[in-house]
């Protein structure tokens, strides 16, 4: 007898042992298959762009490493460059030049594509293709296509009675240029996050309008467009993110990659570029993209908030009723 | 809703002039492509001589040599597939799990994180590059691919991908089920989150290769010219050749082949899935 008991007593301890082990099973577990993620973005993400401040307030050397702590003096030297300024401007023209024409290029396609077509996914996958061009491809695509003596483009322009237009030369022409690449890429992919948002939306909302009288053009701006707000948005923010830190296109414009003679095209990356690794100034560089990140932080939180103001009721609209 | 009882010109097929214009946005997605084909095929000399011309070469083949032998194209390419595998595996991998922990289980701070991870999808993480290049220097892993698959290896946008599409695609009660079995929790994962997950891991991969097959920036920075991946490549052509454009767009052509061809056969699940993604995100 006592010897069962015995045994008894050991197998409810390990019963007892099991429940433990499944209980920290199950607390810890969750912890453990997040974490990779957030140890590697740490590592490899936010570490990195925090400790680009510390370096901005040091001088820094490509080569040497780290020198004395300058407070603002990078920051100072920097602000007082032209070329950031230019870089600056630039970088603004350029995603102007590609975001805005862009945006509405793309709701005009998806509206085409949202008629009831024949093959559909074949339109679809056509708006797409230039989507698996790298850019340095795109890049040195249209350079010679804009090219200022035997470029298609004024070849073409010149059949037309047109003069050439120096597009590595003039400052909103390489702009022009260089958007177009940038528009070229993404305008079939945003188009189709368009098009899904279309086809969101409840057909019956388009025939109620069309039993008032409505046609397509006005069941359109009435009905579609302002459904669509929270995805324009939504891309618009992606676009900003993406565009203010636009790199490979204007590096490869031309062969010295430094945007120019006189830095017309240089963007703010390709600023941080030349200061990092062309004069070896890890400093400075680390001072400009400290002030290219607040600037995108701003602007995103900006975007934010309006999003929350315009979108909120929209919206949830949207999701609730929509499938697709 | 069923599409049958549509009216108003959304069910109707369209007129003519609609295939038209869609047509001419085709073109224009296309031309490009054919433009360098049609540069790179023919000889320098014609080009510079001739001028326009609108009919492709007989030169592709030679000029494609040309390229190879002057760049380390195979070196590049053999790159290109290494680092972009490596980077979507490690993506899918921790993205998966940490989606599955996100959108499945239960644990303290699960809102708060899920909301950081969203953030960070907003933070422009490349301008970090000058101290991510410092700690390459000082690991010693300039120049070798570990320096460009690192810091590709976990991305906020794959965990909240997941955790989206989880949420919806596994019902609560089937890990319930196989819990009350007695699995342990990697074990109900395992078997059930992973089989779930299976579809936008695919998709997620796909976009995760593609990502990395054009990326450009970072691995300029940090590869040296002898052993590049193809975007990189394609800058020291361009550096090389400047004046010879038969022979940088031959290049050119040799580079997007691959994911021409990746297009060609899933470029229907890249369609399906941007425009899944655009409804759900």
């Amino acid at each position: 007898m006592t010897v069962a008991i015995k045994a008894d007593a050991r197998s409810i301890r390990r019963i007892a042992i099991s429940h433990r082990l499944s209980r920290w099973d199950v607390r810890l577990s969750p912890y453990l298959y997040i974490s990779p993620f957030f140890v590697l973005f740490g590592l490899v993400g936010l570490f990195p762009l925090l400790y680009t401040a510390w370096v901005s307030v040091h001088d820094w050397n490509l080569i040497g490493g780290q020198g004395d702590f300058v407070g603002v003096d990078n920051y100072v030297t920097v602000l007082s460059q032209p070329y950031f300024w230019t870089s600056l401007r630039n970088t603004f023209s350029i995603f102007l030049l590609s975001s805005v024409p862009q945006v509405l290029l793309a709701i005009g396609i998806a509206a085409f594509l949202d008629y009831n077509l024949r093959a559909k996914t074949l339109w679809r996958m056509g708006v797409l293709l230039p989507y698996v061009v790298a850019p340095v491809a795109v890049a040195l695509i249209f350079s010679n296509m804009f090219g200022d003596r035997f470029g298609l483009i004024n070849e073409i322009l010149g059949g037309l009675g047109i003069d050439p237009i120096r597009w590595h030369v003039d400052i909103i022409p390489s702009h022009l240029a260089i958007a177009t690449m940038v528009n070229f890429r993404w305008t079939g992919y945003n188009a189709l996050i368009f098009l899904a948002a279309m086809q969101a939306v409840p057909r019956d909302y388009y025939e109620a309008a069309i039993i008032d009288g409505a046609n397509r053009l006005r069941t359109f701006w009435s009905i579609t467009i302002p459904l669509l707000r929270p995805v324009i948005i939504f891309v618009i923010i992606t676009s900003t993110i993406g565009g203010l830190q636009i790199f490979d296109e204007p590096r490869m414009f031309d062969t010295a990659g430094q945007g120019g003679a006189n830095r017309q095209w240089q963007t703010l990356t390709l600023y941080i570029y030349e200061l990092g690794w062309g004069q070896r100034n890890f400093g400075r560089a680390s001072a400009v993209a400290w002030l290219l990140f607040l600037i995108i932080l701003v602007i995103a939180v900006l975007n934010f908030v309006i999003t929350r103001r315009i979108a909120g009721s929209t919206e949830r609209r949207i999701r609730t009723k929509g499938t697709r | 809703m069923s599409r049958k009882n549509q009216i108003g010109g959304h069910d109707r097929r369209p007129g003519l002039w609609v295939y038209g214009i869609l047509i001419a946005v085709l073109l224009g997605s296309a031309f490009p492509i054919w433009w360098s084909f049609l540069i790179g095929s023919q000889d320098a000399a014609a080009i510079n001589k001739n001028g326009m011309m609108w009919v492709p070469g007989g030169n592709f083949i030679a000029n494609a040599a040309t390229v190879i032998d002057s760049i380390p194209f195979w070196t590049a390419l053999l790159n290109s597939i290494i680092v972009s595998t490596s980077v979507a595996i490690s993506v899918v991998a921790f993205s998966t799990l940490a989606g599955y922990a996100f959108a499945k289980l239960k644990f303290r701070g699960r809102e708060g994180l899920l909301i950081f991870v969203i953030a960070t999808m907003a933070v422009p993480t490349q301008l970090g590059i000058v101290p991510l290049f410092i700690v390459m220097s000082r690991l010693g892993w300039t120049g070798s691919l570990w320096a460009v698959i690192a810091p590709g290896m976990v991305t906020a946008f794959g965990v909240f991908w997941m955790t989206q599409y989880l949420r919806d695609a596994l019902p609560d009660e089937l890990i319930e089920a196989v819990r009350m079995d007695g699995a342990s929790m990697i074990r109900s994962f395992w078997h059930v989150g992973l089989p779930a997950a299976r579809p936008a891991a695919a998709m997620l991969a796909l976009f995760t290769f593609i990502g990395t097959w054009t990326n450009f920036f970072w691995p300029f920075i940090v590869l040296d010219p002898g052993n590049p991946t193809l975007p990189v490549a394609l800058q020291q052509l361009q550096a090389a050749f400047y004046v010879d454009y038969s022979l940088v767009l031959a290049g050119v052509v040799l580079s997007i082949i691959p994911l021409i061809l990746v297009f060609v056969f899933l470029g229907r699940q890249l369609v399906a899935g941007i425009m899944q993604g655009a409804v759900k995100g």
